[in-house]
């Protein structure tokens, strides 16, 4: 099959608005007979569930956990980007789109940047109105702050917690369509497979996990929204139950999957501590604003600091090696995320790690705070005001705007990050491929939709900060109620969608088998051996640096390893009733055939570019050496592999991606 | 370090569940606890039993979903953290630490430590919300300013995680903390004003329905609240519902 990306002709600014302007619409009589499935209720599920609801579809949305409000977009800290151009400093449509794709290396589809750049600034509207309480100034306005790889203050939050304000927002539309009876909520429900009906996407079978029970639903579209795959890695910054299945599932029924190579791994995370480590915890991009990062220059301040002999504050500014400042002096500290983190990697593989395990650097608040303390003290009309009470001054404004993350870090580390530097290592963070989708976000399954991080489409090869949140309810609240409505006005004749049918009752069977299986295994090893040891693979082979041999081996490692799972793996407990084990299991699974697929993926893009480095393909020389290479001759396209059976054989389909608006270059931010 | 755990085992709602004793060792202080709980669950399945459930998802304290009583505390002795952000440190070796789910009449036991709080999901979906449809041409977002202090106040109320510490640790099993956070958000807000009446009246309606107890004024919920939610809210909410029913 061809891939078509259905990209509206014309030029890029009227895209979208000729595009509204000519799609088919359904009267609104129409739409209470048409009913629309959403799998997943963070950002993009949620939004998207709570305005087919208003419009008038009745929808069905599932969530895993007992609310949608804990889907894991809760957790995004720094915040949300959107071309306001409030502070007066040259943001405007083409900017962000500008940023955007550059950021993400010039692997992302132009169309759907620019359409994700116009409506951004309308999801601000939204939220407000909502009731999102965004972080204002005295003036009563709307404040901003700078993330990493732009050069103007874009982004809305709310404290550290945006992320939480925003799904709340989404939380509270989906309650009030749950009030009137258009959104069905299924919580602690999770889809298990996907249902065709002469090539369309029909329905889903779901399992209840309270009482194990499978259930098939069926509707006249189904909309994935299941979030990122970043839990192939066991460690990562997602949450404990994130997982690929939904969005594997329909790979496996011919939805093609994306560039799944292209992985973000996020610099300040809190670095690993021991062999029972669960997960991973973020310390928000937006720290990079006023927190500065370093290494010892000398590698004897190395040792003293990690035998105890020293401590971070007792070196002086220029025993520091500001690395980013002084390699990026354009960008600093606010580099992209794939810059920072192959940054620290690159001092901490040449031994300047600060910590036990060799794998920290320090991200400094020092001079923010008696940068603000000064500032304050004046404000404040203190003459010549001590050291303490400069400090005092400073901590009280980094607080302030900080001050959740610093507990977090606190109460992990159990260190203060007020008065020593926080150590951070970058860590999977979130997955830029996803389910491959055209413009109007539907698959290469007809019927079938895929949002948010789950698709691939806005972010290229690498995110920007604060661009997730924008991307998730910009496809639920504005994109996906447009697209989808063109589709289901040919379904105003269909009537309701039987379950009773043999395509269901085929799908209800195979998800039944593969449970039966796991119960009935009585393997050796649980779920968790086989995760664990996936995930070292992973990041050993797959992770912020990449080489041919390393990906064939992690190819080879991973089908043995699911070849043992598949005759080892133990779940206790049963089927009917409520078992974590078994979800786990189901999950790990279908990890184990996309960490295949990854590694397939990533040795046939033989070029660096964004998130995916591969140690064949550098500047060897000039301003740039060291840095990634990228190839636009060969490797400018989409990668969209057609599942075949084994994730080794599945087949390439590439979307050539054309620039037409912007110019190809390399991206420097020196 | 070396432990002893009592923990709630219940098999599913009908059952009459009974606490378990388990031992544990070589537990590292720098694990959080429900890591120690993952060691604990994979001894269980080495040894062909049933591991432990409970409820977890982010794990770094901002979904909700933990929920243990821990030596008789919600989220156990450490102070504005849920179970997931408590850390092993906070307990020596030798120490037996019991391990019971959130207890409350409307917050009924699914399994083991997992329990059921769709009652929070009723009050929220009973006017936990702005009636704005998503249209695009909603009015600029800075079109009505709004003072920093209610921004900030409003933020404050709305960090509620949902958890249900507030309800678990409650004497009376009162969930006038987290009803009383939601109102207070909107209550700030000039967007949330159009509706207030209706919203206090119907959030509290809900509340009593689902056999939440009443407030006496302990203030336990603001000292287990994982997020600091302030009894201001309760205070805040009992305002408005005044008004709101002399309104009527």
């Amino acid at each position: 099959m061809a891939l078509d990306s259905k990209v509206p002709k014309g030029p890029l600014k009227d895209k979208w608005t000729d595009y509204k302007n000519h799609i088919d619409l359904v009267n609104p009589a129409n739409k209470r007979n048409i009913d629309v499935i959403v799998v997943g209720t963070g950002l993009a599920g949620g939004s998207a569930a709570a305005t087919l609801a208003e419009l008038g579809y009745n929808v069905k949305a599932f969530a895993y956990q007992d609310s949608p409000r804990r889907a894991h977009s809760i957790a995004a800290q720094g915040g949300i980007n959107a071309a306001k151009n409030y502070q007066g400093d040259g943001d405007s449509f083409y900017r962000l789109f500008y940023d955007t794709v550059k950021g993400g290396d010039y692997r992302s589809r132009e169309a759907n940047v620019y359409r994700l750049a116009q409506v951004s600034a309308n999801i601000i509207d939204q939220c407000v109105a909502q009731g999102v309480p965004f972080a204002r100034d005295y003036g009563g306005l709307l404040d901003n702050r700078s993330f990493g790889g732009v050069l103007v203050s874009r982004t809305f939050y709310a404290k550290g917690q945006t992320g939480q304000q925003l799904l709340l927002g989404a939380y509270s539309a989906m309650n009030r369509q749950i009030a009137r009876g258009k959104i069905e909520m299924f919580n602690r429900h999770e889809m298990l497979d996907v249902v065709k009906v002469d090539g369309k996407a029909r329905g889903i079978i779901a399992r209840n996990l309270v009482t194990g029970e499978l259930e098939r639903h069926s509707a006249h579209a189904v909309v994935i929204a299941s979030g990122g795959y970043g839990n192939v890695y066991f460690l990562s910054t997602n949450a404990m139950g994130s997982n690929a299945t939904a969005a594997w599932k329909i790979h496996k029924k011919g939805a093609y999957f994306a560039n799944p190579c292209y992985t973000q791994i996020h610099p300040t995370c809190i670095p690993r501590s021991g062999d029972y480590q669960s997960k991973l915890t973020l310390m928000s991009e937006s720290l990079r604003n006023d927190g500065r990062i370093w290494v010892p220059k000398s590698i004897d301040d190395v040792k003293a600091i990690r035998e105890g002999r020293k401590k971070p504050t007792d070196l002086s500014e220029d025993e520091r090696d500001y690395y980013l400042e002084r390699r990026y002096p354009a960008f600093g500290n606010l580099v992209p995320r794939d810059v920072a983190s192959r940054a620290a990697k690159e001092r901490c593989d040449a031994g300047y790690g600060v910590n036990a395990t060799g794998e920290a650097v320090y991200l400094d608040f020092a001079s923010a705070i008696k940068r603000y303390g000064t500032e304050q003290a004046k404000i404040q009309n203190i003459s010549n005001p001590s050291e303490a009470k400069i400090y005092q001054l400073g901590q009280a404004i980094v607080e302030a705007k900080y001050g959740n993350l610093f507990q977090m870090y606190n109460k992990i580390v159990d260190e203060d990050p007020y008065r020593t530097p926080m150590m951070i290592y970058p860590a999977v963070h979130y997955t830029m491929g996803g389910v491959w989708v055209d413009y109007n976000l539907m698959t290469t399954v007809e019927g079938l939709y895929c949002l948010g991080e789950a698709n691939f489409s806005d972010h290229g090869a690498n995110r920007l900060g604060a661009s997730a949140l924008m991307q998730g309810l910009s496809d639920g609240y504005f994109v996906l109620p447009y697209t989808i409505g063109d589709y289901l006005s040919n379904d105003i004749r269909t009537g309701k969608i039987s379950t009773e049918t043999p395509e269901f009752a085929a799908a209800e069977k195979e998800v039944k088998e593969r449970i039966d299986f796991f119960i009935n295994n009585k393997g050796e090893h649980s779920v968790d051996y086989y995760h664990k040891k996936l995930g070292k693979i992973m990041w050993e082979k797959c992770g912020m640096s990449r080489n041919e041999q390393g990906l064939k081996e992690a190819m080879a490692e991973i089908k043995a390893l699911r070849e043992d799972f598949w005759k080892n793996v133990t779940v206790p407990g049963d089927a009917n009733e409520m078992n974590p084990e078994l979800e786990k299991a189901g999950r790990v699974a279908d990890f184990l055939e996309l960490g295949e697929l990854f590694a397939k993926d990533a040795l046939n893009r033989n070029e660096s570019c964004g998130g995916h480095f591969r140690e064949e393909s550098v500047e060897l020389d000039g301003l740039q050496k060291g840095e990634a290479k990228r190839n636009d001759e060969e490797y400018a396209y989409v990668s969209a592999w057609e599942y075949k059976g084994e994730p080794a054989d599945a087949v390439l389909h590439k979307e050539e991606l054309e620039f037409n608006d912007i110019e190809l270059k390399q991206r420097s931010y020196k | 370090m070396n432990l002893t755990l009592k923990i709630w085992r219940q098999k599913n709602a009908s059952d009459k569940g009974k606490m378990v004793d388990y031992k544990i060792s070589d537990i590292s202080e720098h694990m959080s606890f429900l890591e120690m709980m993952d060691v604990l669950n994979e001894q269980i399945i080495n040894l062909g039993d049933e591991p432990v459930a409970f409820d977890h998802d982010c794990r770094e304290g901002i979904c909700g979903m933990c929920s243990m009583y821990i030596n008789g505390e919600a989220h156990g002795p450490d102070r504005g953290v849920t179970t997931c952000q408590l850390h092993m440190r906070s307990f020596k070796d030798g120490d037996t630490i019991t391990i019971e789910p959130f207890r409350a009449a409307a917050f009924p036991v699914i399994k083991d430590l997992v329990v059921d709080r769709s009652s929070f999901e009723r009050i929220q979906q009973s006017g936990g919300y702005i009636s704005v449809n998503t249209s695009g041409n909603t009015q600029d977002a800075n079109a009505i300013p709004i003072s920093k202090e209610a921004a900030d106040k409003a933020m404050d109320a709305a960090t509620c995680i949902g958890c249900g510490a507030c309800v678990a640790t409650c004497k009376n099993s009162s969930a006038m903390l987290f009803v009383g956070a939601k109102v207070s958000q909107y209550a700030l807000l000039p967007q949330g004003q159009v509706e207030a009446t209706d919203r206090v009246l119907n959030m509290v309606a809900q509340m009593d329905a689902e056999g939440f107890g009443n407030c006496t004024n302990t203030g336990a919920c603001e000292v287990e609240c994982p997020k600091g939610i302030s009894l201001e809210n309760i205070a805040r909410m009992n305002t408005e519902f005044l008004k709101a029913s002399l309104k009527g």
